[in-house]
């Protein structure tokens, strides 16, 4: 189907492409220009993308000093000891925050969110489609609709600034997406396994541990990814509900309200190098995480617009 | 349906459900029922003012402009944003050379696409530190630095591109558009090559050139992916918390300046609620904003609504 249809104009060399006329309504003559005009405005917006990043990276090796003069300076100050200053300043602590809060939001929405997609998705009983478009329809609305109650909410649970707290409202917003795919994926899974799991006798309970969630997979993996970034780069439901509440309730800042709170104080304490090393490293592991998974990462992101 | 499996059935909801419902589903109800209070927050005591808040609203004229911020946001963001992807995924799935008319993708599409992507993964907190340095207001800032170097800027009166009434909304507007591009540029290279190529080679032999059977066919059969793309840029627009409350000037707290000249609503109603600790009144601004956003969707959906084409 891909094979094109006329192999018998061969693509051009470069070296003969100068020369050859171009005249108006040659097909091979559009297509280089066409060419070179594709490749100068995708490299364009190529160093667009990059030109910031490494700038404000290589930043972070220079003194406060060079930082304040001109913006074109070469860094001088080749050390690691500021990003090991930066991690003294709040960096590790927020970085660390983030993991513990991260480490049992991301599995247990997956588990929760998979039960009652599963169940909505497999069984039949009264209510269920109300059910799924009561989850569904939590999508729409936007966050700060339920800010307020949500901290009063919280307040009264006495969870503000926790780690559970945290954890639970981070669980909770992650359903409307994550019941909304997995009951997708799970439609689409054959009966025909499941059927065979019953007639071994095997519990409703156990059926979908040991078969229908291994089979799920691929889908487990996509939502999965789409929460873990979608939960580490929260910044609005952390601001609202981790601030320390009174005056020996220590900070436990997420790492994206901690940058924040660092360039806040950075501005007046002017050591805006150790800002820069900040987000350098809160910039490592989404680099990792993305170049190594980078399929999974697009597909799982753009997964989530294909409704 | 035997007994066992409704327990189950109950058994797996319970968990799920009950989470949602407490820190979902009421408070969302509950935001409508404080918008028609006087509630300060501190204290459990608020007296029911009917609709004095929403009066209050619309002759409040900071959220009034916010309002107009976020319509501004509204219109830009997605025009630009969807135009420039859909340029560069024109540019990665036809731009590559020969083949005679035949649709070929540009060398290194690949990595292109890598590269353009990799903003989405940044965290906007990321973004507000990392374009509060370019768009620093003197020489160490990295646009005026390049362009003092240029000279197109003068080194001793260089932009304050954050403090300038005109132009903050433009320099916030392009931090978005700077982390979108990627995103979409991948959601319709995606759609485009799921089109059949028996397509592209029928218009082909009818004697389409490049550019038709680009906007003849790929665009029509995008249009789905276009449509879904301005939705989601439109819920983009009405929030810009992140950005304005952490990139410009405090108006009291959470950005907004200078002097209101890039608050949207999302910022008002938080410095309402956190700092002048006005909930009742934050609330009902969370429900204004609840309805502009569903006016917007059904908008969008209808108002580009197609036939769908099935291939």
């Amino acid at each position: 189907m891909s094979a094109p249809i006329k192999e018998t104009a061969p693509a051009p060399a470069g070296r003969t492409v100068a020369k050859a006329p171009v005249r108006p309504g040659d097909r091979r003559g559009e297509g280089v220009v066409l060419n070179v005009f594709s490749h100068g405005f995708l490299a364009l917006w190529a160093l667009l993308i990059v030109l910031p990043l490494l700038w404000l990276v290589l930043s972070s090796f220079k003194t406060d000093a060079q930082i304040g003069g001109s913006a074109l300076g070469w860094p001088e100050n080749w050390t690691a000891g500021v990003f090991r200053r930066a991690w003294d300043k709040g960096i590790g602590d927020y970085f660390l925050n983030t993991v513990i809060v991260l480490v049992f939001s991301v599995p247990l929405t997956m588990l929760f969110g998979s039960m009652a997609a599963y169940v909505l998705a497999r069984y039949r009983f009264w209510g269920n489609r109300l059910l799924y478009y009561f989850f569904v329809a939590g999508a729409m609305f936007p966050v700060f609709l339920a800010l307020v109650p949500l901290f009063f909410m919280v307040k009264r649970l006495d969870m503000l600034n926790t780690y559970q707290g945290l954890i639970l409202v981070y669980i909770a917003y992650s359903m409307p997406f994550t019941v909304f795919f997995m009951h997708a994926f799970f439609r689409t899974l054959p009966t025909a396994v499941f059927e065979a799991a019953v007639l071994d006798g095997a519990s409703h309970t156990r059926t979908f541990f040991q078969v229908m969630l291994p089979m799920a997979r691929p889908g487990l993996i996509s939502v999965g990814i789409f929460n873990t970034l979608g939960q580490w780069n929260q910044f609005i439901l952390p601001t609202v509900l981790m601030q320390p509440q009174s005056g020996d309730d220590p900070e436990r800042y997420v790492l994206t309200q901690g940058l924040i709170q660092l360039q806040q104080q950075q501005g007046y304490a002017s050591d805006l190098p150790v800002l820069f090393a900040g987000v350098t490293i809160a910039m490592i592991p989404m680099l990792v995480v993305y170049l190594s998974f980078q399929r999974q990462v697009q597909a799982g992101l753009t997964s989530a617009t294909l409704k | 349906m035997r007994k066992g499996q409704y327990r189950f059935v109950a058994g797996f909801l319970l968990v799920p459900v009950a989470l949602y419902v407490i820190f979902v589903i009421w408070p969302y109800l509950q935001t409508f029922g404080y918008s028609l209070t006087d509630w300060k927050g501190q204290s459990q005591t608020f007296r029911f003012v009917g609709l004095d808040n929403y009066r209050k609203l619309f002759q409040d004229d900071v959220f009034l402009e916010a309002i107009w911020h976020n319509i501004l946001f509204l219109v830009f963001i997605p025009v630009i944003t969807i135009l420039l992807a859909l340029f560069f995924a024109f540019m990665l799935n036809a731009g590559g050379r020969g083949r005679a008319g035949g649709v070929q993708g540009v060398a290194g599409a690949k990595f292109y696409k890598i590269l353009y992507f990799f903003p989405q993964v940044l965290s906007l907190a990321i973004l507000a530190v990392l374009f509060n340095a370019v768009y620093r207001s003197d020489g160490g800032g990295l646009l005026n630095g390049l362009l003092i170097k240029l000279g197109l800027v003068d080194a001793d009166n260089p932009v304050e591109w954050l403090n300038e009434p005109d132009m903050v909304l433009w320099a916030l507007l392009l931090v978005v558009v700077w982390h979108g591009v990627g995103f979409y540029l991948v959601l319709f290279s995606a759609a485009m090559q799921s089109i059949p190529r028996d397509v592209y080679e029928a218009a082909l032999i009818d004697g389409a050139n490049r550019n038709q059977s680009f906007f003849r066919i790929t665009l029509p059969l995008l249009w789905d992916s276009v449509q879904t793309a301005w939705v989601y840029l439109g819920i983009v627009a009405m929030d810009m918390f992140v950005l304005v409350s952490s990139m410009t000037q405090n108006m009291g707290a959470y950005g907004g300046g200078p002097d209101h000249h890039s608050d949207v609503m999302s910022t008002v109603m938080m410095r309402n609620f956190l700092y002048y600790g006005k909930s009742g009144y934050a609330c009902a601004m969370g429900v204004v904003m609840l309805l502009l956003t569903l006016v917007l969707s059904v908008v969008t959906l209808r108002a580009t609504r197609r036939e769908r084409i099935e291939f």
